[in-house]
């Protein structure tokens, strides 16, 4: 199976300061992957590189065709201005992008895939209603739709389940795995690691470095766990404000 | 006083009064949607800042050919291009926020266009530039500010969507589409184009006013974004007007002196808060019966 991105001895960071160190591995082609890891471990730093919306510090990521043409990216909900005065069909219109673009007009047939879109999430009848006035599940649900809408090959998911209630993360992760049955490569932040392990075949394991990366049940092992939560906090530990000498070896965190 | 000696006499009666409404109606059609962005971009105090940026460019216009409109405003338009980029620049660069230097490029903006205009200017030329004279718009200034207003609007046109995408999700404009900071930048452009297109009429640091306050305003009555648009651009005119009937009056009262340059940038101030509020806007000419009446 060729690999569908690559990711080759990347280095991601933010105004020159690495947060993520000297990834390489692939995701292959049609494959369903989560990206766990504990906060600040750079999940959403990865995500973003790959959308091509970071830069990286070093290395690079490889990818057959137009980057921008085969991805569809759904941001952290908190990204987005929900004070902005737009309505669902506005922010899920955006979808259309890749073929409208900055000028192109929106016809009959746009509305009509609009339309199908929030069928599918279950917003019909949403459709002019201000995005300051969504719940955060329906939010969620929107930005889904904004997905379906742009038809990508690879489908780049952060934290899409992240408060929200039972019903929705449901339908939603029913979504997701629609994806996946129709070969699409879907990468997902996720931080429920119940949920990584039902329904993700692969799994990323990240802390500011690679700790796994593979099948879930080889990946989210108790020891590759306890190992992760161990990176973030000797990084913590490096901090100025930090008093040292409370105890407990930093060896064991590196 | 009837309504008609109030708001269509002094509009007919003297050519300067109707340049000056002319002037300032027009404005409003551009600089209320410019305004209505850059509130939503939580970019209001840029605009202030640039308000202030672009004060030396327009005081370089005046030490090379005195009063003239077009070497102030291209000038001017310089300036503020320069100190927006300049800002943007070192918030890439460095560990200083846009925010900070765009406060420290338009301080020092302000003090060397202050400069300027003393080194040759005596201190009514400095209050003509700063506050502006709405009431000596000329039909070169018309036709300046009728073609800032046009480029303004096809501008806006032209980068609406992108513009709406960068606010709602930059995130997501950045990975379907490079347009995200050609767009942003094209935006400042406007904003400093409109900003020199308001400064004959209402000097640098209160053309921003025709801008912001409108659009301030606007948000609190109606929802959609074309709405906002369209309220801005109608409370930017009908304040305009308001604002030129009564410095007609203002001036009637107090009469002319050495108040008047900051009367009348007082009065304009005032008059675009009360915009927002119709209170305001009554107790304002409450009191100015009461002044007329004393005296």
């Amino acid at each position: 199976m060729s690999g569908a991105i690559e990711l080759d001895n990347l280095t991601l960071g933010y105004d020159g300061h690495p947060a993520v160190h000297h990834l390489s591995g692939t995701f292959s082609h049609g494959s369903m992957s989560a990206v766990v890891g504990p906060n600040g471990s750079g999940k959403s730093t990865l995500l973003k590189a790959i959308a091509g919306v970071l830069r990286p510090l070093e290395g690079r990521i490889v990818q057959a065709g137009d980057r921008r043409q085969a991805m569809a990216y759904l941001p952290q909900r908190a990204e987005i201005d929900r004070s902005f005065p737009a309505d669902v069909t506005d922010l899920v219109a955006l979808g259309l992008w890749k073929w409208r673009g900055l000028f192109g007009a929106i016809g009959r047939h746009d509305i009509k895939a609009l339309e199908a879109a929030l069928q599918a999430v279950g917003l019909v009848g949403f459709e002019r209603r201000g995005i300051d006035t969504l719940s955060g599940g329906q939010l969620q649900r929107a930005l889904f739709a904004r997905v379906l809408l742009q038809d990508a090959k690879v489908i780049l998911l952060d934290e899409p389940f992240t408060a929200i209630d039972e019903k929705t993360v449901s339908d939603l992760v029913g979504l997701v795995q629609r994806w996946h049955g129709e070969g699409r490569t879907v990468i997902a932040v996720l931080h429920d690691a119940e949920l990584v392990r039902q329904i993700f075949p692969q799994t990323l394991l990240l802390a500011r470095e690679l700790i796994g990366w593979g099948p879930t049940e080889t990946v989210m092992t108790r020891e590759n766990l306890r190992r992760s939560r161990g990176m973030t906090e000797a990084w913590d530990e490096h901090a100025p404000w930090h008093e040292d000498g409370h105890g407990h070896s930093h060896e064991a965190a590196q | 006083m009837s309504l008609y000696q109030l708001l269509i006499e002094p509009f007919a009666q003297y050519g300067f009064m109707g340049r000056a409404l002319a002037g300032a109606m027009i404005l409003t059609l551009s600089a209320g949607p410019v305004g209505v962005f850059l509130t939503l971009r939580r970019m209001s105090l840029t605009g202030d800042a640039m308000a202030h940026a672009i004060l030396p460019g327009a005081a370089a216009g005046f030490l090379i050919s005195g009063l003239a409109i077009l070497p102030m405003t291209l000038g001017g338009f310089a300036a503020g291009l320069i100190v927006a980029l300049l800002a943007g620049l070192v918030a890439r660069f460095s560990i200083q926020r846009e925010d900070s230097s765009l406060a420290a490029f338009y301080l020092i903006s302000l003090a060397l266009g202050v400069m300027l205009i003393s080194l040759r200017g005596s201190n009514v030329d400095l209050m003509h530039v700063l506050f502006g004279t709405v009431l000596a718009l000329n039909n070169d200034a018309l036709i300046m500010i009728g073609a800032i207003v046009s480029i303004s609007l096809v501008g806006l046109a032209i980068i609406w969507r992108g513009l709406v995408a960068e606010c709602l999700d930059p995130n997501f404009l950045r990975s379907v589409s490079r347009a995200g900071h050609p767009v942003h930048l094209v935006f400042l452009g406007l904003v400093v184009l409109n900003l020199v297109g308001g400064f004959q009429a209402l000097g640098t640091l209160l053309a921003v006013g025709l801008m912001m306050l409108p659009a301030a305003a606007a948000r609190f009555w109606v929802r959609g974004l074309e709405a906002m648009c369209g309220l801005a651009i109608g409370i930017g005119a009908v304040s305009s007007l308001f604002r030129l009937a009564d410095f007609l009056s203002f001036e009637r009262g107090v009469g002319a002196g050495n108040h008047f340059g900051g009367g009348v940038g007082l009065c304009r101030v005032a008059d675009f808060r009360a915009t927002g509020r119709g209170v305001f806007k009554a107790a304002l000419a409450a009191a100015q019966n009461c002044v007329r009446r004393i005296e």
